[in-house]
């Protein structure tokens, strides 16, 4: 028998690494899914936003100190829609693992359940940042430019918004039982999550049409994972986006490991894990 | 020495929607001893196999994984597992190593050991001049070659087969199947192979016949001959299943 590493330190983080180098390494080799990941989100920058840049006038809010291009004021939310579809793709490749299998290696080795989906949830957080950094560089010679201690401050924000997101999609790929339902997704979470948000026009905006709308959109943890990454890329700390999305983060992750639990969740229910 | 108790089930039973998929069933395996349990399909053997690993969790019954309860203390349990899935579960796009590496990594297993261990399980397979090449580059039975030597690499005390060998052509078959029952003598390695496949079961085998959830029978092939009054493990199979296919 080998000597067990079992239940050190040192089995956790190199499990942890073990599978943010898969991920990143997954994703890296798939070279359309890098290409893809980023067309979405210049398509909407240089499309949308250019279109929307004439009807659309944009009064002076924080963080904002001056008035502002449409572009500028939907890249933050374009870095979120990058890691809202990274964070579903996630859940996605979870649903096709699970079908595949090969999520059983990861659930049958010997560490907590919970600790080796905050694992697959990191790892699939490192993979959006690196869309986002690429995004960012894209858009700086589209002369979106934000103060360069923004690009730092950014980081932090990026993990949390990205990690609430994931989480997000590993609850729904908890409740999934075929991959053919993961098109209910798209309809039913990605886009109201979207356009329900912050990320496209800002919420006096939206107020002035519905008062509804602009609440739904108060609520929705995109929006408030969009104004914390809006604020921080401006090196300002928005505190109650803050707060709010780690609830989300924590809220979403409790109810996926309940869900991913075989005694309690999902996981007893249908036929495979 | 006493060949040490690797696996042990007792009273388990578990259920989808109501319908019984096992029915109170228990049996032991035993370090060097490799078990085969044969079983037409829906006789519960993917859903024991489930259990075992944790992926389901039954109320009634009780597994234990070399002394270790499977839902009490899990990861000491599941430490000493080692899994084959009847589907393959490597990543198409990744080499032979890189599988294999994410594997010692879970297992937590340093840099230096992991290399020793890969170099060692992947040449008893003549597997290891093939570690850089992608695993979609690799046939059926070389695929699963990987995932025996993947199963083996944190050495685990019981190695357990989903029907490993569907879909390959009779000489992969037949030499994995050669492979496992050496695996089990010379490692002194438990061994729980599921399988369909009469020819797949050798003399000194112990044999479980599932069906419908229950325990058919459980010997050695010799006792199992005896009870169903037979002279080959083909009819004694059709005789405790009433002629279902296997």
């Amino acid at each position: 028998m080998i000597s067990q590493p079992g239940i050190n330190m040192l089995h956790y983080w190199r499990a942890l690494w073990g599978i943010i180098g898969r991920e990143l390494w997954r994703f890296v080799t798939q070279r359309e899914r890098f290409i893809s990941a980023l067309v979405r989100p210049l398509v909407w920058l240089f499309v949308f936003a250019a279109g929307f840049r004439a009807t659309l006038g944009l009064a002076i809010t924080p963080p904002y100190e001056t008035y502002i291009l449409y572009e500028v004021y939907i890249t933050p939310g374009l870095i979120g829609m990058i890691q809202l579809f990274n964070g579903m793709q996630s859940s996605l490749s979870m649903v096709y693992d699970r079908e595949m299998g090969s999520m059983r290696i990861l659930m049958v080795c010997p560490l907590p359940r919970w600790f080796l989906l905050l694992s697959k949830l990191l790892a699939g957080t490192f993979v959006s940042i690196l869309q986002v950094y690429v995004f960012l560089g894209i858009a700086w010679f589209y002369d979106i430019h934000a103060p360069w201690q923004g690009y730092l401050w950014v980081l932090p924000t990026l993990m949390l918004s990205g990690i609430m997101l994931g989480a997000l999609g590993l609850l729904l790929s908890s409740f999934i039982k075929q991959l053919e339902n993961f098109a209910g997704v798209m309809n039913f979470v990605i886009f109201p999550m979207f356009f329900m948000s912050t990320a496209l026009y800002p919420l006096w905006k939206m107020k002035e049409s519905s008062i509804l709308l602009s609440k739904l959109a108060q609520y929705n943890p995109f929006s408030q994972a969009v104004e914390l990454i809006r604020f921080a890329l401006y090196g300002q700390f928005n505190q109650q986006a803050f707060i709010y999305t780690l609830l989300a983060f924590m809220v979403f992750m409790t109810a996926a490991i309940i869900g991913y639990n075989p005694s309690k969740g999902m996981m007893s229910k249908k036929g495979g894990a | 020495m006493k060949p040490s108790i690797a696996l042990s089930i007792e009273n388990l039973s578990f259920s989808y929607n109501g319908k019984k998929a096992l029915d109170h069933i228990g049996f032991q395996i035993r370090s060097g001893e490799c078990t085969l349990l044969l079983g037409p399909n829906g006789a519960g053997k993917s859903t024991l196999f489930s259990l075992i690993t944790r992926l389901y969790d039954s109320r009634d019954g009780h597994i234990e994984l070399c002394g270790f309860d499977i839902k009490q203390q899990t990861r000491k349990a599941l430490a000493k597992l080692g899994v084959v899935f009847q589907q393959t579960t490597l990543d198409m796009d990744l080499t032979v190593m890189q599988n294999l590496h994410y594997h010692t990594a879970l297992h937590g297993l340093g840099r230096k050991q992991a290399m020793q261990r890969i170099q060692q399980e992947l040449e008893r397979l003549n597997m290891f001049d093939r570690r850089f090449e992608k695993i979609r580059q690799l046939n059926g039975g070389h695929r699963r070659r990987v995932e025996i030597a993947r199963a083996l690499l944190h050495k685990p005390a019981l190695l357990l087969l989903d029907e490993p060998t569907v879909g390959l052509d009779v000489p992969s078959r037949l030499s994995i199947v050669e492979y496992v029952h050496r695996l089990a003598v010379e490692e002194k390695l438990a061994v729980l192979w599921a399988s369909h496949l009469i020819d797949e079961v050798y003399p000194d085998d112990h044999l479980i016949v599932l069906d419908k959830g229950r325990i058919k029978a459980n010997g050695t092939v010799d006792d199992v001959l005896k009870i169903t009054q037979t002279s080959m493990v083909k009819d004694a199979f059709y005789v405790l299943t009433q002629g279902e296919q296997a």
